[in-house]
């Protein structure tokens, strides 16, 4: 028979080869620079242009220009990073890491300071 | 005399990923006739054109498939690029090709690991998603994305690979071909493999042609179509042959899908090779207005893409031919005549992907 043990020669390498798979969450992952994970701001240097708004094919992104607030539907991004690339300001970037998971669907809103309330704070400190 | 029944298969079944329900028609355990209905995953993709504009549904169309995300992306791209005349530059098409191709291996790899489980030799499946698991970090590596790869867009691709990620690729790429070339060994002359598939689940070619096959499951009944020569991307560059077999049975659609891998191998290796320096996108103006009928070979068989345009941003109409839909009335055909055992291992020799094929 010719077609017999032909798998011999694999499951033996398996047998002195190190697990291929990680142990994962016990050991962290590492992640490719590219990875696509989720959508940070720095708000401080944000403009309001709403162009991130206008190009998310989700709309998962509103910006409110007279509040300055910045808000993001994590559940709703897709991760396809057409933000970051379009933001002029390059205030938009991507993390490694993904969203944690939620009970509930929250959206995370970030609040530009305006220059009375840097001051106030200053005083504060 | 025999007795009729009839058999439900699916829409849940171990060897189904995605949902098709079958009527099996059978005389004591040989199966008649099979009567497919399938709706149950539709997503209404198609529809959603008209409420996203042209290149955000560049995004939706990568969504369609899984497995063949950047095909479909690329598919939509081409088309619409074609309707607006728009010329993206080589090296963005040496990058399509890679990617394709990748996509293609992954696609096989994957597909080989489905028909290992479908005949329950598991420790061989988990050897084929190992090395699909090499595939995917490149992926991860290039674009961002495991599964979905949001590097196309109209007018280009978003992202581009340097020469060192490049030569990476390259010996990754010798590294797989030579631990694939092992397990093909299992696949093509293990004894208990080819009980399963050989003489099991015939196409002929004048079947094939008559019921409208494509891709691999056509290709195995000795028809030597392929969409990649229609050249797009940077196909026409590149030197490669449609790979056949003359069998037409389960054993040839394997034996097929096999020597496409190590095909797509080679054609990386040519691109890579070839791969000129420049600009990976161009700026699109305008709005698209006008029509496009666009083929590509995806893994599975040739998908359609249609586009109609009218001058605003908003298109008026996009539609999705799968390899998948083409190939059922072949598998109908298949069906007849054999076994009930064999029956999940013939559905899966299509390699069916229901979810694409509604949308």
């Amino acid at each position: 028979m010719s077609g017999i043990m032909k798998f011999t020669g694999t499951v033996l390498k398996n047998l002195i080869h190190k697990p291929v798979t990680e142990n994962y969450p016990q050991a962290e992952r590492e992640y490719p620079e590219r990875t696509r994970g989720k959508v940070s701001i720095d708000i401080s240097q944000c403009v309001f242009c709403t162009l991130c708004a206008k190009k998310c094919p989700t709309g998962a992104i509103t910006v409110d220009r007279a509040a300055q607030t910045w808000t993001i539907d994590p559940f709703g991004c897709i991760q396809c990073r057409c933000c970051v690339d379009h933001c002029p300001r390059k205030c938009l970037s991507m993390e490694q890491h993904y969203t944690s998971p939620s009970e509930e669907k929250t959206v995370e809103t970030y609040t530009k300071q305006t220059t009375e309330e840097k001051q106030e704070e200053k005083e504060h400190a | 005399m025999s007795v009729r029944s009839i058999v439900p298969f699916g829409p849940q079944h171990p060897v189904l990923p995605e949902p098709i329900h079958l009527d099996l028609v059978l005389e004591d355990e040989k199966v008649v006739e099979a009567v497919p209905s399938i709706g149950f995953v539709h997503r209404g993709l198609e529809k959603l054109v008209e409420k996203k504009d042209y290149q955000q549904y560049v995004y939706v169309a990568e969504r369609i498939c899984g497995i063949c995300s950047f095909m479909h992306g690329m598919g939509y791209c081409e088309a619409v690029e074609h309707v607006m005349n728009v010329e993206i530059p080589p090296r963005a098409k040496y990058l399509r090709t890679i990617w394709c191709e990748m996509s293609r291996i992954h696609s096989h790899l994957l597909w080989l690991g489905l028909l290992a489980d479908a005949f329950g030799f598991e420790s061989l499946f988990m050897q084929s998603w190992r090395l699909r698991e090499k595939i995917l970090d490149m992926f991860e590596v290039s674009t961002g994305g495991r599964v979905i790869f949001s590097v196309n867009m109209i007018g280009g691709q978003r992202r581009d690979m340097d020469a060192q990620m490049l030569s990476m690729f390259s010996k990754v790429l010798d590294d797989m071909e030579r631990e694939l070339r092992e397990i093909s060994k299992t696949f093509l002359n293990d004894y208990a493999v080819q009980s399963r598939l050989k003489d099991v689940g015939f196409l002929t070619k004048e079947q094939a042609h008559e019921l409208g096959a494509v891709g691999p499951f056509m290709r195995a009944s000795g028809i030597a179509l392929d969409s990649r020569k229609l050249g797009y991307a940077a196909y026409p560059d590149i030197d490669f042959e449609p790979i056949t077999s003359q069998v037409g049975d389960s054993y040839a659609r394997c034996d097929v899908r096999i020597r496409e891998i190590f095909q797509s191998f080679d054609i990386i290796r040519q691109a890579i090779a070839k791969i000129p320096e420049g600009e990976v996108a161009v700026p699109v103006k305008g709005m698209p207005s006008g029509e496009h009928f666009m083929r590509v070979e995806q893994p599975r068989g040739e998908a359609i893409y249609y586009v109609k345009g009218n001058g605003t941003k908003f298109l008026d109409r996009v539609r999705v031919r799968t390899p998948t839909f083409a190939n059922l009335p072949g598998m109908l055909e298949t069906l007849k005549g054999c076994q009930l055992a064999d029956v999940p291992i013939l559905i899966l020799t299509i390699d069916p992907c229901i979810s694409c094929t509604e949308r």
